[in-house]
């Protein structure tokens, strides 16, 4: 009504065609690539082949894949049992506690991501001062060592994503009516009961979000195996880095790129589809008000 | 109470569990040992390497050019792609949003590789301008998210009045659009601004010979250079850090 339609295509234009050129077309080029024969001097071949998938069918990769999907879902649930109770702390906490935590929660995670994931490395080293507390506990043997294993990479992926997993869940419980499981209690359910059938099922958007943002991440981690992993912690985005940038084939590095961007599409349809659903509600609000 | 008193506990282990390797750095930073589990003296020598490192400043250098640039373009089209995501509903919007939402939850390793393969099928050679072009790209969703967060609480009858009483487009946009929506626009900035000076995956892949940033040159000092002088950086960049976020904080209870 205040503008337009040319006037709605010249706003819509700028970062719709960015989004086409710089997201949607690349994102296509790695699926097309994917079938493409490699070119000896690393670059694109001419002719199509399935060449560049015959990485999936070796042992040796599958054994990657099946760390990577397998630490992206422990990583996922460590967030969500460790980050529940820090989000129902916070959402429960006066105002300004709530504030105060929030910032606490957020700044160490304005430094660098790699001096981090460093700083974890110098923890973990052998000469640090973990494992000199360990080897004294009696927990590890004098040459173990805490660094470059499975269990390594867990944790710094636990760290780094833990916060992605508390906001969601602290937006989500904030909102959510405590009376609800008081109702509940009155009415004769157990605290495991209202937990499981009231609390969960109420605030099943911010878990549902902090799912996405802590599992589709961890699996295209790259630095964190890359810096703490080792030969033992080594997941897809490792696989895909080392054929980018070693072994100079990219058809075969798309090939795996493909596979991720499959196993990314799948919740993220979901995702968006559910955006779109509030989207509505928010929309009807807004009419319903006479905003709109 | 019980159970109070356990999500307490838990809270104040994850704090710890927060801020132990920052701390850690912070200390060794100041420790004249090369090694981090010996105590070594105190000492300021890891900052007077760091003074004297030109790849460093030379990468800070190149991290501000891209942070200030691709700062300020996504700012100018995330705005624009809040304000029609927000007002308009049609198909073409709708695609939109699917554009703008994709690229916040797809692993930067994925965005890194498709831009650097797009890059090469175009023959274009990798260099600071693509690397800027890459983070205009992701920055530009997180922009948008933030202006459409803003634009939920927007009065639209503000401008119906405005527009009523006889006011121009220019007018409207000056003294309507802009203040109003300042604060959104300034988050949705701060947010592109501390992604764009983080991100090292999406730099890595789309990065060419001496155009490294910041978290390029840490990565190479961690993988073959000396890492306490990481340290010493790391904790002038914790500093930093906390002036921002004070300031931030300034900002926005101010606007509250």
């Amino acid at each position: 009504m205040n503008f337009k339609r040319a006037n709605v295509l010249k706003l819509t234009i700028p970062s719709f065609l960015w989004l086409i050129i710089f997201f949607l077309i690349p994102t296509v080029i790695v699926v097309v690539i994917s079938f493409r024969n490699a070119d000896v001097s690393g670059g694109i071949g001419a002719g199509w082949s399935l060449h560049g998938f015959s990485d999936i069918m070796s042992v040796s990769f599958l054994v990657i894949l099946w760390r990577t999907v397998k630490l992206s879902l422990i990583t996922t649930i460590f967030c969500l049992v460790i980050g529940m109770p820090v989000a129902i702390y916070m959402a429960k906490a006066d105002e300004k506690i709530q504030n105060l935590l929030l910032l606490l929660i957020v700044i160490p995670f304005w430094t660098n991501f790699l001096i981090r994931v460093y700083a974890w490395k110098v923890i973990l080293h052998p000469e640090g001062l973990l494992k000199k507390l360990f080897f004294i506990a009696g927990m590890i043997p004098e040459n173990g060592t805490l660094l470059y294993n499975e269990s390594s990479v867990l944790l710094v992926l636990v760290y780094t994503y833990l916060p992605f997993a508390i906001l969601p869940l602290y937006t989500a419980i904030e909102k959510f009516d405590f009376k609800l499981i008081e109702a509940a209690r009155d009415l004769g359910s157990g605290p495991v009961y209202s937990f499981f059938r009231v609390f969960l099922p109420g605030i099943s958007q911010g878990i549902i979000s902090a799912v996405m943002v802590v599992f589709i991440p961890a699996l295209g981690s790259y630095v964190i195996p890359d810096m703490v992993g080792g030969p033992g912690g080594e997941m897809l985005g490792n696989k895909i880095a080392q054929r980018v940038f070693i072994d100079r084939n990219l058809p075969k590095g798309s090939a795996l790129a493909t596979l991720l961007i499959l196993a990314v599409i799948l919740p993220g349809i979901i995702r968006v589809f559910m955006k779109r659903t509030n989207f509505k509600t928010v929309l009807f609000r807004q009419k319903k008000s006479g905003a709109v | 109470m019980k159970k109070n008193k356990f999500i307490f506990i838990v809270t104040i282990l994850v704090l710890m569990f927060f801020y132990l390797p920052i701390i850690v750095l912070v200390v060794n930073s100041f420790n004249s040992s090369r090694f981090g589990s010996v105590w070594g003296g105190f000492s300021f020598k890891w900052y007077e390497k760091l003074f004297s490192d030109r790849n460093i400043w030379q990468s800070v250098k190149n991290t501000l050019i891209v942070a200030g640039v691709s700062t300020s373009v996504s700012m100018v089209l995330g705005t624009l792609s809040g304000y029609v995501l927000f007002r308009y509903k049609t198909g073409i919007q709708k695609a939109h949003n699917v554009l703008i939402t994709i690229p916040l939850i797809i692993p930067d390793i994925l965005m890194g590789m498709s831009l650097l393969l797009f890059f090469i099928a175009l023959k274009i050679k990798l260099s600071l301008f693509t690397v800027v072009l890459g983070h205009i790209t992701f920055c530009l969703s997180y922009v948008t998210v933030t202006v459409l967060a803003r634009l939920q609480d927007f009065d639209f009858n503000i401008v119906e009045a405005a527009q009523d009483l006889g006011a121009s487009a220019g007018d409207i946009l000056k003294k309507i659009y802009l203040p109003l929506l300042a604060p959104g626009l300034i988050s949705g900035g701060m947010l592109a601004l501390t992604l764009s000076l983080d991100d090292f995956i999406i730099t890595f892949f789309t990065a060419g010979p001496g155009s490294s940033t910041l978290p390029l040159q840490i990565y190479s000092m961690i993988k073959f250079g000396t890492p306490p002088v990481i340290n010493a950086l790391s904790t002038l960049f914790l500093l930093i850090t906390f002036l921002i976020a004070l300031i931030y904080q300034r900002i926005n209870t101010r606007r509250t």
